[in-house]
């Protein structure tokens, strides 16, 4: 178990100094430098911001000082909100997407595992019908047309919800139904096959045999072998609703993350481009693990190597 | 007949009579075997749901592809005098040229904000939409199976390394590393299609180049665990012994003997493959990282249409429905073929 657990964390040190390697340079890439847009500045100031924020040295050595100081955690400057750290803008911008990103995950678990395991034990009966069509439909909307076509439909058509910010609990309501839908049909897709599976076994019929209540058989034997699967997806499902909160949060407007990325690419800020992108990445790469290793610990049936 | 001794040479006369009529019979092949493919397709096309699917899928092409070739109007032509027209509605200058006697193609889905016929720009974007399914699904394909294959049959540390390199590009989050590569090759792009002989570049756009390299850099690792699976129990086959015993190159036992063998594997996750790309299309174009105006995708039609959401609703419907379409006839053609080329594998 020790083993299999220093093999995913060395795997995934290694991953994230791959992104953030691929990041510096892929950003080196680009021509011109993040000073040429900016108005009424004499080549003399131009070079002093250059050496203050380290660009004039040779590549080589920026990129070992973006190491090193990244190893401390520190990501440097915004070159365009000046007088902020990259640390600090992605602290005070977090919150917001974890709280909007940790809600989608709970609503799909929430509601996906309870559809999936209904549609599974009422097999070939209407509501299981019904059900695969919502989790087949729901798999195949992106979340943009979500997005947009909900905004319309209840914000401005029907005038029901706010179609922007997040200042009071009826703001999420649109923002997460569009972040969560995907999630929750696939999840409904997954716990339906696996719990179909595990009511086929033999130890169900035992159970029942032995005079348990069908409520006992139900959530002690079924679902707790059943919920496996959707246990590998929390990993993924993770990342979806961080980067699909991009989207989300550029629809509704919602000063998250996702939109300080987009916007740090479309303004050029080098430094909040790498100090967001490494910080999600990190934050997918070590949710991915932690999963991984818990599913390791939780299913006894792996054998522990 | 007497008992007959175990280890006694005698022989069994009766096991030598010449074969009856209804032995004979018994032993004519009825009906020609069915082949693999001829097994799968005919549980295909007992599938309505995945024929419905397929059905929609060629109508889709058909219009995509063919149709915006002799259609009135082109994508990019702007119509002074006509912006902002809902579905079936004339501008005035149509209504005095109709009044004229002139013939004018109404604008089925109406019209955008610079006067293009909204029809055309929906089908020219589906057109985007499938190409980046189709192409990057056969990149995919194509680098994918060779590398699981390679990685598959050599075994040993080979293939250690090779699924550490793709554990690895697992575990890299996709979307960021695709906003970023199209972000920073979009210039050195754009210098290179300055240049003769690479103005092919500018056609297609940047940005596109950008998700086909993602495409090819990052998206293959699932076809590739799925191939190196499929061949590591392929390769104890007797086939291979035979082909190995008969000089064949390691090569041409991968070519002609392995990946022949899990032909159903590939191309069901290749189908499989095609609406996943054009879902990450759609929403690069959304974000405005996708293709180069005035082409237009369907990710991009959808993320112009909000900024006029509450006064032209009908401009997001279309793309909207028409995207979600794709991907779900798509993915049920898919599950179609995965139930009719391994009936073991339904879920």
């Amino acid at each position: 178990m020790l083993k299999y657990i220093i093999k995913r964390i060395v795997l995934a040190v290694l991953t994230i100094f791959l992104v953030a390697t691929i990041t510096f340079f892929l950003m080196n890439l680009v021509p011109g430098g993040p000073f040429v847009a900016e108005k009424s500045i004499s080549a003399q100031a131009q070079q002093a911001l250059f050496e203050k924020y380290g660009l004039d040295k040779p590549l080589i050595v920026q990129y070992k000082n973006y190491m090193l100081n990244l190893l401390k955690g520190d990501f440097g400057l915004s070159l365009k909100q000046r007088g902020r750290t990259v640390s600090e803008i992605i602290m005070s911008k977090f919150p917001v997407s974890a709280k909007l990103g940790g809600l989608s995950v709970l609503t799909a678990l929430i509601i996906g595992i309870p559809l999936g395991s209904i549609a599974a034990l009422n097999r070939g009966k209407w509501i299981d019908s019904v059900i695969i069509v919502i989790a087949t439909c729901g798999i195949a909307v992106p979340s943009f047309v979500l997005c947009t076509v909900g905004m319309y439909t209840f914000g401005v058509y029907l005038g029901w919800l706010p179609t922007f910010g997040l200042n009071t609990p009826v703001h999420y309501i649109l923002p997460i139904f569009s972040l969560s839908f995907y999630p929750t049909a696939y999840i409904a897709r997954l716990m339906r096959s696996s719990m179909l599976d595990v009511i086929g076994q033999d130890y169900m019929r035992t159970a029942r045999a032995k005079g348990l209540s069908q409520f006992i058989t139900l959530f002690k034997h079924a679902l707790r072998n059943a919920i496996m699967p959707v246990v590998t997806y929390v990993g993924p499902l993770l990342a979806y609703t961080l980067t699909g909160s991009f989207i989300v949060e550029k629809i509704f407007v919602i000063p998250g993350l996702g939109k300080e990325f987009i916007s740090s690419i479309s303004n050029r800020d080098y430094t909040m481009i790498m100090g967001t992108t490494i910080f999600l990445a990190a934050l997918i790469i070590i949710m991915n693990m932690l999963v991984d290793i818990v599913y390791k610990i939780i299913d006894p049936r792996i054998k522990l190597k | 007949m007497a008992k007959k001794n175990p280890i006694s040479f005698h022989i069994n006369v009766d096991d030598f009579l010449p074969a009856t009529e209804s032995e004979k019979e018994a032993l004519v092949v009825m009906r020609p075997s069915v082949g693999f493919f001829k097994d799968a397709m005919k549980r295909l096309v007992k599938n309505k749901v995945a024929m419905v699917s397929l059905a929609f899928i060629i109508i889709i092409m058909f219009f995509s592809f063919v149709v915006p070739s002799f259609y009135p109007y082109r994508y990019d032509q702007q119509i002074r005098g006509s912006e902002y027209l809902a579905p079936m509605q004339y501008s005035q200058k149509e209504l005095d040229r109709i009044a004229a006697g002139e013939k004018v193609f109404p604008h089925i889905l109406g019209t955008d904000n610079l006067g293009r016929d909204y029809a055309v720009r929906v089908m020219v974007g589906s057109r985007i939409s499938l190409l980046v399914g189709l192409i990057a699904s056969a990149i995919i394909l194509l680098i994918g199976s060779v590398y699981g294959a390679v990685a598959g049959y050599f075994g040993g540390w080979v293939d250690l390394i090779m699924m550490r390199i793709v554990d690895i590009i697992y575990t890299i989050p996709d979307i960021l590393l695709i906003v970023l590569i199209s972000f920073s090759i979009e210039e050195p792009l754009e210098k290179l299609a300055q240049m003769p002989g690479f103005h092919w570049i500018q056609v297609i756009g940047p940005n596109l180049i950008s998700i086909f390299l993602v495409f090819a850099l990052l998206y293959w690792v699932g076809m590739a665990r799925i191939v190196r699976g499929q061949i590591l129990s392929l390769k104890q086959s007797e086939y291979v012994t035979a082909a190995k015993a008969l000089g064949a190159s390691n090569a041409r036992i991968i070519r002609k003997h392995l990946l022949t063998n899990c032909i159903g594997t590939l191309i069901v996750t290749t189908t499989l493959q095609i609406p996943s790309s054009i879902f990450t299309e759609s929403f690069l174009s959304f974000l405005g990282l996708g293709v180069a105006v005035p082409l237009p995708s369907l990710g991009s039609l959808a993320s112009a249409a909000i900024n006029g959401l509450n006064t032209y609703p009908y401009l997001l419907l279309a793309p909207a429905i028409l995207i979600s379409l794709i991907i779900l006839s798509f993915n049920l053609f898919g599950d179609g073929l995965r139930d009719a080329f391994d009936p073991k594998m339904k879920s």
